[in-house]
């Protein structure tokens, strides 16, 4: 049963299993380092539909599907799916999922769904809430950019600080047993705002947020960097996590072993992405093939998985507000 | 000699954009109207003509250009038309290119899909 | 975390990457020269059709808005653009890119509501201002001549 630790974390006894798990790519990611572990890589970012932002319900129908399948469970067994993308009104999930008859909880929280996910369905578990729940969460290119930037074809310069919404889609079915990994700890996040207005450098915004919640984990657990062969956060990309790195310094917090799910997902130089890679999809996707796959094989034991994400609209942006941020963490074991 | 002309104004007025990209936070749409609206100041002042008689379409090509279009129409509506011609006068130096606009943006979207940049 | 927005703001400039402005500078020149350069042959070919120098320059407009059309449609457009910068934007076939792309894009919910309601969100506040401003400076020499 779970209980609370220091001030924000929670710890859940049970320690919830990880049953299955999969993620789909679209084709930039598919031509990407991680390529080899995921499970399916689109021929391209239709993903046979007509629209984009069918493609991506696509994805996710697929991705559930493909977990459900490795868990060797059927839909009717699942209590209950987390599930939240980057749409308006998340249409993403909410079509994709339609199909599957499982009770839906929808969520938004931006990049930092994965973790925001796996969290509340290890804790559904853990509780008793929930026999097996799933965490779902997706992203898209193009269905991201036409909502939040620009259309597709329109010719505009790309900054230095720019990010590339990843297309993809992960999936991680929890239950009370499986093969792992194993899910000890959850620490949720406080919305964080220290004024960057930049749309064009979400890594900066976020940043603030991931060192808060770490930094509230480490207090909470009396745990420090030492203790975890991997801390990776969703999608700082390349400045953003240079930025925590900094600011959790300053409290005394040496971050090692870091990385970022946006800086593995592409090759920077060849795939000519700039800061790194974003979206719901980023953490989903690297989360829920590479590194999972990693922690059943024991090369990572103990993981630090911190999903960032940044809470603005194109409107709050035009209104002149600044972008608040948020991250959600989850500890993540190899054993029980 | 003209296209030497034309490409060195114009030019230089891609490079005054490229700055305001680079070194400001504005957004596209935010500089694009402050050149439409420099060319219609630069015109009303005077000051833009001589530049379309030194450099041609490399002073009407760029967005300002379309603010000298705008311009000089509306300063011959008024001459004809008197006040309704400065209602006018604008929109009709320009219905050429705004007319085009919107007709090929209707016909490219009936032939073509946007692309996934990939 | 123990830091003012002004400090972090300061941390946040220091550690993002600047783009590099001369480069830019350089493929502005050069690309937006090329396209005002290919506008003046235009020109020059109107004129020796017998267009006087407003119809020919109309039509020039007229041309190069159908070009970035074209190369917009053909995905063209906006490869040259990553490179180009303000080379693309700022010369008219920029304009035409900036409404073309949206009504291809938005096409998808359909004719009317999409495409053809959605294919000014770029381009509108140039024509808004655009012509305001040229009512402004026309009504002041309406009242001139007044005088």
């Amino acid at each position: 049963m779970a209980s609370r630790v220091g001030r924000y974390t929670i710890k859940l006894e049970s320690c919830p299993a990880v049953k299955g798990y999969a993620g789909v790519a679209g084709k930039k990611e598919g031509e990407g380092p991680l390529a080899e572990a995921f499970d399916y890589i689109y021929e391209d970012d239709t993903c046979g539909e007509k629209t984009w932002e069918k493609a991506e319900s696509r994805m996710q129908k697929d991705t559930l599907t493909r977990a459900l399948v490795k868990a060797n469970i059927t839909p009717t067994t699942v209590d209950m799916v987390f599930a939240g993308d980057l749409l308006n009104q998340c249409i993403g999930s909410n079509y994709g999922l339609r199909e599957f008859g499982i009770p839906f909880i929808g969520l938004f929280g931006a990049c930092s769904t994965m973790a925001e996910s796996i969290a509340l369905a290890s804790l559904a578990v853990d509780t008793g809430c929930a026999n097996v729940a799933a965490a779902i969460t997706s992203s898209h290119f193009c269905a991201a950019e036409r909502q939040f930037r620009y259309p597709l074809e329109y010719g505009g310069q790309r900054t230095p600080t720019a990010q590339w919404t990843v297309t993809g889609s992960g999936a991680a079915i929890i239950a009370k047993e499986g093969d792992g990994p194993f899910i000890k700890e959850v620490t949720f996040g406080k919305i964080v705002d220290m004024g960057i207005k930049d749309m064009n450098n979400m890594g900066a915004a976020m940043a603030p947020a991931a060192a808060e919640t770490i930094k509230s984990y480490f207090d909470d657990t009396g745990l420090d960097p030492d203790s975890f062969d991997l801390i990776i956060t969703g999608d700082l990309g390349f400045i953003g996590s240079r930025l925590t790195s900094e600011l959790l310094e300053k409290e005394n917090i040496k971050l090692k072993n870091f990385t970022d799910c946006g800086i593995l997902i592409y090759d920077r130089k060849a795939q000519d992405v700039h800061a790194g890679g974003s979206g719901c999809g980023c953490s989903a996707l690297v989360m829920c093939t590479h590194i999972f796959n990693n922690m059943r094989a024991g090369n990572f034991k103990e993981v630090l998985f911190v999903g960032t994400g940044a809470l603005m609209s194109p409107t709050s942006v035009q209104q002149g507000e600044s972008i608040p941020s948020i991250a959600h963490l989850v500890h993540i074991s190899s054993t029980k | 000699m003209d296209y030497i002309k034309a490409f060195i104004v114009g030019g230089l007025f891609c490079v005054v954009g490229q700055i305001l990209i680079d070194k400001t936070k504005m957004t596209p749409a935010r500089i694009l109207v402050c050149f439409v609206t420099a060319g219609v100041l630069l015109t009303a002042l005077g000051i833009y003509e001589p530049i379309v008689n030194f450099a041609g379409a490399g002073a009407t090509v760029p967005l300002t250009g379309f603010g000298y279009a705008l311009a000089k129409g509306v300063e011959k509506g008024v001459r004809e038309q008197g006040l309704l011609g400065a209602f006018t006068g604008g929109v009709m130096g320009t219905a050429g290119g705004i007319a085009a606009a919107v007709f090929f943006g209707y016909v490219i979207s009936l032939i073509f899909k946007p692309g996934d940049k990939t | 975390m123990k830091m003012t927005k002004k400090e972090y703001d300061a941390m946040t400039k220091v550690k993002s990457p600047k783009s590099n402005l001369v480069k830019d500078m350089i493929w502005a020149f050069l690309v937006g020269g090329l396209i005002c350069t290919i506008g003046q042959a235009l020109l020059n070919m109107y004129k020796a059709f017998g267009l006087d120098k407003v119809n020919a320059s109309s039509s020039v407009s007229i041309t190069l808005v159908f070009v970035g059309a074209l190369l917009t449609g053909l995905k063209v457009y906006d490869n040259i653009a990553k490179h180009a910068g303000a080379g693309t934007l700022v010369p008219i076939t920029g304009f035409a890119n900036s409404i073309v792309s949206p009504a291809l894009e938005f096409k998808s919910e359909g004719f009317i509501l999409g495409m053809s309601a959605k294919m000014f969100t770029i381009a509108g506040p140039v024509l808004v201002f655009g012509i305001s401003a040229s009512i402004i400076y026309g009504l002041i020499l309406w009242i001139f001549r007044l005088f």
